[in-house]
């Protein structure tokens, strides 16, 4: 690169030089505009923050049935909208490393059953009162509470006592956790005035954006919250707003007529197109999220293991990878866990194997047809996903019938109900997380009716385990049993898929949850 | 002559109330044999029997289903039209916005596409099987026929995308400047403009054809008036009849039939409010929303009952 350029470049991203003046006299010197935008953006990385304007996205996953209540969120809107106004105990950072927020400091003792949280100071709520222990614990109660409706109580349940004094919480669990700082990332745990006991949806968090519109269904937006105690890395536009398009054509063109500045849930089959436009940038990243086909273990057929195995070799991992996701993902090995767990090992890739599907279909004794439910809420391409399937099995010699359900009402009737559907996880922060969730037999969730006492005694076991080697081997364990004995057939794990448009700089990849976990409208910023 | 105007625009007035309480009933009813009950569908996967039992009785769910139907009804009548189960919202005011968005977009829509296909109407008549009347039916046929999401695609690829005039999504908001949200509005409303112009200009027309074939048209015509005139003073007031209706059935569809326009455009009108309460089993909302639209629909057909027997002497003196 020549000096020139790189000085150029430099005075853009100081806001001496206006962009188009930048290109014009970038052009002049032979370079294409592709490369004198590159150019720009690392500038404008290395400059750091641009404060000011106003950073919209447009997202799927909002209804106007959506609440402001942290417990009750459900869907991307919300998620995403509670990253800019609600203010974590902890958090993930991009590389899984836990980040202290609230929490300045978090130990526990040798047995993993009595954690300390110390509070740090000098935050502020948007009402101007000072966070305190005391609310970060009727937080944690909150959502702890066995009547609770919070998206939380699952992992929360754990917790025995909660007490507040001075400046700590500390959190006495009724069995040994290793992971409960992980558990505490969770999105539904925006620390609240008083826990959010007396209004818990009246949007007051500790956040970098104020709530300042509340339409749910519609959009959402926030003005930079000028106490925010973390304003150099947080907040740096004026405004965030969420615009909510549910219509994946219509997000596409807001985003190329620039009324927004990012958008999520690019389908895989338009990637390619929407790559060509100028100004947009695809942000693709692999994650926990999986699409799925699941089995209940207790219901004929699928209680026999063998059918279970013959699905599992009767499908075509690799064509459903590339016809279904165009390469957007990675191969799955049913089991729900890939690399962007902390402790995953490899385990022997699983393949399409007719020859063997039928020795194990044949052994079951189960023949005629297996009923397969499947919809396109399941996952996007979820009907022709099981249509795949439904030929590869019928190489095997084994037949499918497809009944293609409603949408509407799918998560209710057939979602953890009927005995054989498509279905789709997000994924989970830890290995404990995702198995507590779906394959203990206690799990709520437990869309396998995968229920085996031995698993829950391993599930137990590496929860209270401090070794990483050991704890390591014992998930590699659990892996290879709901591998080759669980309900679940995993042929992919997906990618994330944003876009954003030009000008937005600050973007890091994340892989655990899509918008850079949440949090693009409170880290990106928009070039000068 | 004034009496029996009055006495007949009553007679409707109490036959549309009838009506629309009859409609009330149906809507109650309907969601009564839905399988499951309001509570069961609040609790959802985590119903117990005893939770379920207190939520009943604190819905007042144990009470006879007459006693509960005017429980509601009442509610109704007072505005009073309950609260949302899956938010806790109040309905009434969740509705007040998205009612008004939805009539803001039909207004806008039915002022350019009432007088626009009425015109074309009649200029399709004066030049009646010319190159002009096969033009605009072709062309208006065509803006028919394609499903709304195509045109919809259409105007949002060439207006919002291509050359950036309007916004491709029109999200509207309380304290918009006026200006503003007549601009995020126009797309939305050129859509529907185009959906609806079509019927209403062949009907326009057609009626006027019928009148045209009267012993009358023809006295004018021979007394030598020019065909614009025969037009206007002689077959439109007679046509005006059925012209009202299918305005008026082409405004309550702007009305209650704008859903996927809505989607389209992301416009928080009332459509895209009923959709989100259809999936999450949101009963309340769903009879709320439901009556609403009956009101409307039977309004409308009021209006135009009432004009056809203005413009109609026949129908004013009944033997």
């Amino acid at each position: 690169m020549s000096n020139e350029l790189e000085f150029l470049s430099w005075r853009v991203a100081s806001g001496k030089l206006s962009r188009r003046d930048f290109l014009g006299r970038a052009a002049a010197l032979g370079v294409t505009a592709t490369f004198a935008n590159s150019l720009l953006s690392s500038a404008a990385r290395a400059a750091g923050p641009v404060k000011g304007g106003s950073l919209k996205a447009g997202l799927v996953g909002g209804e106007s049935t959506n609440s402001l209540d942290p417990a009750l969120m459900m869907t991307q809107v919300p998620f995403a909208f509670g990253k800019c106004w609600g203010e974590m105990i902890v958090e993930l950072s991009p590389e899984g490393k836990l980040e202290n927020r609230i929490a300045e400091e978090i130990g526990s003792s040798d047995d993993a059953k009595v954690w300390t949280l110390k509070i740090r100071d000098g935050v502020e709520f948007h009402n101007g009162k000072t966070v305190t222990a005391e609310d970060v614990a009727a937080t944690l109660e909150r959502h702890s509470d066995e009547k609770s409706k919070s998206g939380a109580l699952g992992y929360m349940k754990g917790i025995e006592t909660i007490k507040a004094s001075g400046k700590e919480v500390v959190l006495t669990l009724k069995e040994a956790n290793a992971d409960l700082p992980y558990l505490l990332s969770d999105y539904h745990l925006i620390v609240q005035p008083n826990g959010g006991k007396d209004k818990p949806d009246a949007g007051i968090g500790a956040g970098p954006y104020k709530i300042t519109t509340n339409e749910p269904g519609v959009r959402h937006g926030g003005e930079r919250f000028a106490n925010y105690w973390q304003g150099d890395k947080m907040g740096h536009a004026d405004q965030v707003e969420v615009i909510v398009i549910n219509d994946a054509t219509a997000r596409t063109s807001a985003l190329q007529g620039g009324q927004v500045n990012m958008i999520n849930r690019v389908e895989p089959k338009i990637v390619d197109l929407i790559k060509r436009l100028p100004g947009v940038t695809i942000r693709n990243h692999a994650g926990p999220g999986h699409y799925v086909f699941i089995m209940h273990c207790n219901t004929a057929p699928f209680d026999n293991n063998d059918l279970r195995m013959a699905l599992k070799l009767a499908i075509d991992r690799e064509e459903m990878l590339d016809k279904i996701l165009r390469g957007y993902g990675s191969l799955g090995n049913d089991f729900p866990i890939n690399a962007s767990y902390p402790l995953f090992t490899e385990i022997e890739q699983r393949k399409y194997d007719p020859d063997k599907a039928k020795f194990h279909y044949k052994k079951s004794g189960h023949d005629g047809t297996v009923l397969l439910r499947t919809s396109d809420v399941a996952f996007p391409g979820a009907v022709d996903a099981s249509q795949l399937f439904q030929q590869s099995a019928a190489k095997a010699g084994i037949k499918i019938e497809l009944k293609r359900e409603p949408g509407d009402g799918y998560w209710n009737e057939v979602w953890n109900k009927q005995p054989f559907s498509a279905s789709y996880w997000g994924g989970r922060s830890t290995q404990d997380q995702m198995y507590s969730t779906a394959y203990l037999s206690t799990a709520d969730w437990n869309d396998t009716r995968f229920k085996r006492p031995d698993f829950d005694k391993m599930v137990l076991a590496a929860r209270a385990e401090l070794d990483e080697t050991k704890r390591k081997q014992m998930y590699h364990d659990m892996a290879v049993m709901v591998r080759d004995e669980g309900g679940l057939i995993l042929p992919m794990f997906n990618q994330f898929i944003d876009a954003t448009g030009a000008k937005v700089a600050g973007w890091v990849d994340d892989p655990h949850q899509e918008l850079m976990n949440g949090y693009a409208l409170a880290k990106c910023w928009l070039e000068a | 002559m004034s009496s029996p105007i009055v006495k007949l625009v009553a007679q409707r007035l109490a036959l549309g109330i009838l009506l629309l309480l009859a409609v009330s009933v149906l809507i109650f009813a309907g969601t009564q044999i839905l399988p499951g009950d309001v509570a069961q569908a609040i609790l959802g996967q985590s119903a117990t029997p005893e939770s379920l039992a207190n939520l009943r009785e604190q819905l007042g769910l144990n009470d006879p289903a007459f006693i509960r139907y005017f429980r509601w009804l009442g509610g109704v009548v007072t505005g009073d039209l309950g609260t949302a189960m899956s938010s806790g919202q109040d309905i009434a005011t969740s509705i007040k916005g998205r009612l008004w968005n939805t009539l803001f977009l039909a207004f806008w829509a039915a002022v350019v596409a009432v007088p626009l296909a009425i015109i074309l109407g009649l200029i399709a008549v004066r030049y009646r099987n010319g190159w002009v009347d096969k033009l605009i039916s072709g062309l208006a046929l065509a803006s028919t026929s394609f499903p709304e999401f195509f045109i919809g695609y259409v105007l949002v690829y060439f207006f919002a995308v291509k050359y950036q005039i309007f916004p491709g999504i029109s999200t509207v908001y309380d304290g918009m400047p006026f200006g503003e949200r007549m601009q995020a509005i126009m797309l939305p409303a050129a859509a529907l403009t185009l959906v609806v112009l079509a019927h209403m200009m062949r009907m326009t027309r057609a009626a006027i054809l019928n009148v045209m074939q009267s012993a009358y048209v023809e006295t004018a015509e021979l007394k030598g008036l020019s065909a614009f005139a025969v037009i206007r003073r002689h077959a439109f007031p007679n046509a005006i009849a059925p012209i009202i209706n299918v305005v008026m059935l082409n405004l309550a569809y702007l009305i209650v039939g704008v859903v996927v326009v809505e989607v389209i455009f992301v416009y928080p009108g009332m459509g895209q409010y009923l959709v989100d309460h259809v999936t999450k089993r949101d009963v309340p909302v769903v009879q709320a929303v439901g009556l609403i639209f009956a009101a409307v629909y039977i309004s409308l057909n009021i209006i135009a009952d009432i004009a056809a027997i203005v413009a109609n002497p026949r129908l004013r003196h009944p033997k």
